[in-house]
């Protein structure tokens, strides 16, 4: 396999983009990626857009093809991937891959998605789709329902407590408050956040990201044309899958498809985790991040509440995660979210990010599809991995 | 000069507190009541309904102008609750009031905005000459569907309006309307209860037009907002409007008389002139006041007004609005349910 860097970065603004369709912003991402890259568009060799549920929300399928005429890429290949709200993430490897296996040479990877034109309560059934409509979504559950019943897991099993959930999302939100592009770029107390409103007991609303529109977009490319760009390389992607029904899972207090996805990719990029300067993590919902952490060895199994307790997860402690906000401050365009993830660990390598961790050389993302159905992984650094 | 010759308010005695919603759907009463800025809300009785409170405001209104209900050439009851979805509110409201048969009327909707459209259109017919007094109403009992976040201010009230050319209570100076397609909230036919797009009604419905509409007034009049004593927006809660004050550089103590959201909750259609005639009850002569309307869909109406000396007359003969304010009963929430005809089987 040929080695593949990240040579280009773009959002959009995050948030209720009234005025913005699902292509505008697709176009606009994929634009500010290439020129970010300094490529012209005729470089590039093929295109990957995840995205959940366009059908769903905007009546639109097909976008793979559309948002490539929006960008003025045809006739090159351009395909969707959908793997909920791992559908940025698988994306992402799809067109690392492309490279890697010496097919094409730059690839844009982008994700995309339009939220807000639905109800709450239509986005919500939407959603759905990620979960096992006949086992689950069938008897009423909802995807704050099914990771309440994982905080409650965690909860009974660890000791774990709302103040350390709710203060995942009083992290993010201190860290979400210098970007830009957040959807909500503001602090909140750990007061405010226990005391929100109650959405599916113990989570409340300041524990679940938010309904947004938004998109996201990377250039990846070979060794060859990287080289003279100032790359970030990609050291590993990593994807691995878990049954779709929270009910079938062997444990309900972990993400087994993230922690299998996380050894192989530490094996393969040569490093362990304590060499993550940086972490994107799902916070869909505030429980998925202390669960994140556990899968990624950041912190043994049970001990993730305190491990965020404890700031190790702020900038300026242990692991930074979330370092510009997160899902819940940032914003969480299902589809997109993955490649922003990516993008902002490009950010953090490349020292340009809005939360800058000083000197920071390797950092890893992880997109999860679901209640965790779908775990992509990515380790990207600053130096090639020795072979 | 054409304005104001009377005007009045009505406001149902019955309330229910923000708390008392909240506690049947295990929600929290405060959080709403910080972040919304309502109280509590007017809740109509079973016997009332848009023509009752429009009758009675304009009662109160023809006290005030002082005028033989017969000389009203025209009336006009701007509603989004008119009780017949075909037979008109306005009919039965010229006959309690003693004004006509010969008369002109018509029922208006415009969501919450089609009072000021009613004032509007009666100003244009004493300005032509073809009628000498117009009444111009608009009131509403409002609705929310159970649990939707709507059912904390969707309450019940109206104000009507003398609009004529002699004995002006206040001068309307001028007035501007701003108004596009805008699907912020809406109510189908045979629907008892109507849909929104939840934060879609803010920025591109309710700031928007409000301000569109505010910036075209001061623009057409050549006046800033320092030009102006008093200033009345829409209500939909009590936050909106302190919003757009501070986009529009307006200080809060101007729309401190306006703001009866906060005890009375959104009359809709009687939601800003309601707060006009809280602001004229307390005018002093020669205030000038501003007012923006705004009614989803969307569309605003803003007026620049000033104040007459007669006021201080007129606004002793009738029932101010603080009357109406203060003059309550709680009820409970099955009361309200009750009342609103919310238990269906």
């Amino acid at each position: 396999m040929k080695n593949v860097a990240v040579i280009g970065f773009g959002q959009t603004k995050f948030g209720e983009l009234w005025d913005r369709s699902l292509r505008d912003l697709a176009a606009e991402a994929g634009m500010l990626a290439l020129k970010d890259s300094g490529l012209e568009p005729e470089k590039i060799d093929a295109f990957y857009i995840g995205n959940m549920a366009a059908g769903r929300f905007a009546g639109q399928e097909h976008i793979s093809a559309l948002a490539a005429d929006h960008m003025g890429l045809n006739p090159i290949p351009a395909t969707r991937t959908e793997a909920a709200c791992a559908s940025g993430a698988t994306a992402f490897r799809q067109a690392v891959l492309a490279v890697a296996s010496g097919r094409h040479d730059v690839v844009m990877a982008s994700g995309v998605e339009k939220m807000t034109d639905l109800k709450t309560s239509e986005v919500t059934t939407a959603l759905m789709g990620a979960a096992d409509q006949e086992w689950e979504a069938g008897i009423g559950l909802t995807f704050p329902g099914l990771y309440a019943l994982m905080a409650r897991a965690h909860m009974a099993k660890y000791g774990t407590t709302l103040e350390q959930i709710s203060t995942v999302s009083v992290i993010n939100h201190r860290h979400g408050a210098k970007n830009k592009k957040a959807q909500y770029p503001y602090e909140i107390t750990l007061e405010q956040a226990m005391k929100s409103q109650l959405v599916a007991d113990p989570l409340r609303l300041l524990d679940c990201s938010p309904i947004t529109d938004g998109a996201a977009s990377v250039i990846v490319a070979s060794e060859e044309i990287a080289k003279k760009l100032n790359p970030v390389w990609v050291l590993s992607v990593q994807q691995a899958s878990d049954t779709v029904a929270l009910h079938d899972r062997k444990s309900l207090t972990e993400l087994a498809a993230a922690k299998i996805a996380a050894k192989k990719a530490y094996e393969e990029a040569g490093l362990p985790a304590t060499k993550m300067d940086v972490t994107e993590v799902h916070d869909c919902f505030s429980i998925n991040e202390i669960l994140s952490v556990e899968a990624l060895g950041y912190c043994p199994d049970g001990k993730g509440g305190k491990f965020v307790q404890d700031g190790k997860v702020a900038v300026g402690g242990e692991r930074p995660v979330n370092t510009t906000g997160g899902l819940k401050a940032g914003g969480h365009p299902v589809g997109a979210t993955g490649i922003r993830q990516i993008g902002d660990i490009y950010l953090q390598l490349k020292g340009k990010s809005c939360n800058q961790v000083k000197g920071a050389s390797a950092g890893l993302a992880l997109n999860v599809g679901g209640s965790g159905a779908t775990a992509n992984l990515a380790i990207l650094g600053r130096e090639l991995r020795r072979k | 000069m054409i304005g104001i010759t009377g005007y009045g308010a009505y406001i149902p005695r019955f309330r229910i507190k923000a708390e008392e919603i909240a506690r049947v759907w295990n929600q929290d009463g405060e959080a709403f009541k910080r972040g919304m800025k309502i109280n509590e809300k007017a809740v109509p009785a079973a016997d009332e309904d848009t023509v009752t409170i429009s009758v009675a405001a304009a009662k109160n209104a023809i006290a005030r102008a002082g005028i033989d209900p017969q000389q009203i050439g025209a009336l006009f009851i701007g509603s989004e609750s008119h009780p017949y979805a075909v037979k008109p509110s306005g009919t039965m409201a010229v006959d309690a009031l003693g004004i006509g048969p010969e008369v002109m009327v018509a029922d208006f909707e415009f969501a919450c905005k089609a009072g000021t459209a009613a004032m509007q259109c009666c100003m244009g017919l004493v300005q032509s000459g073809m009628i000498k007094y117009g009444m111009a109403i608009g009131a509403d009992t409002a609705q929310g569907q159970p649990g939707d976040a709507l059912e904390y201010s969707a309450a019940a009230g109206g104000a009507a309006f003398v609009i004529g050319r002699d004995n002006l209570i206040a001068k309307i100076l001028d007035t501007f309307s701003f108004t596009s397609d805008t699907p912020d909230f809406w109510r189908r036919e045979g629907e008892k209860y109507p849909r929104h797009g939840a934060r879609f009604t803010g920025e591109p419905a309710y700031f928007k037009h409000v301000i569109e509409a505010t910036k075209g007034l001061l623009k057409k009049t050549g006046t800033t907002v320092n030009d102006y004593d008093k200033v009345v927006f829409h209500m939909p809660n009590g936050k909106f409007p302190r919003e757009a004050a501070k986009k529009l550089g307006v200080p809060e103590e101007k729309i401190r008389d306006s703001l009866v959201v906060e005890n009375v909750g959104n009359s809709y259609s009687g939601s800003s002139i309601v707060g006009l005639t809280n602001v004229l009850d307390k005018a002093t002569p020669g205030e000038k006041i501003l007012m923006t309307s705004f009614g989803s869909g969307a569309g605003s109406d803003s007026f620049a007004l000033e104040v007459t000396d007669r006021i201080i007359k007129a606004r002793d003969l009738a029932k101010k609005t603080e009357y109406y304010i203060n003059n309550k009963t709680y009820v409970d929430y099955g009361t309200y349910a009750r009342l609103r005809k919310k238990l269906t089987v």
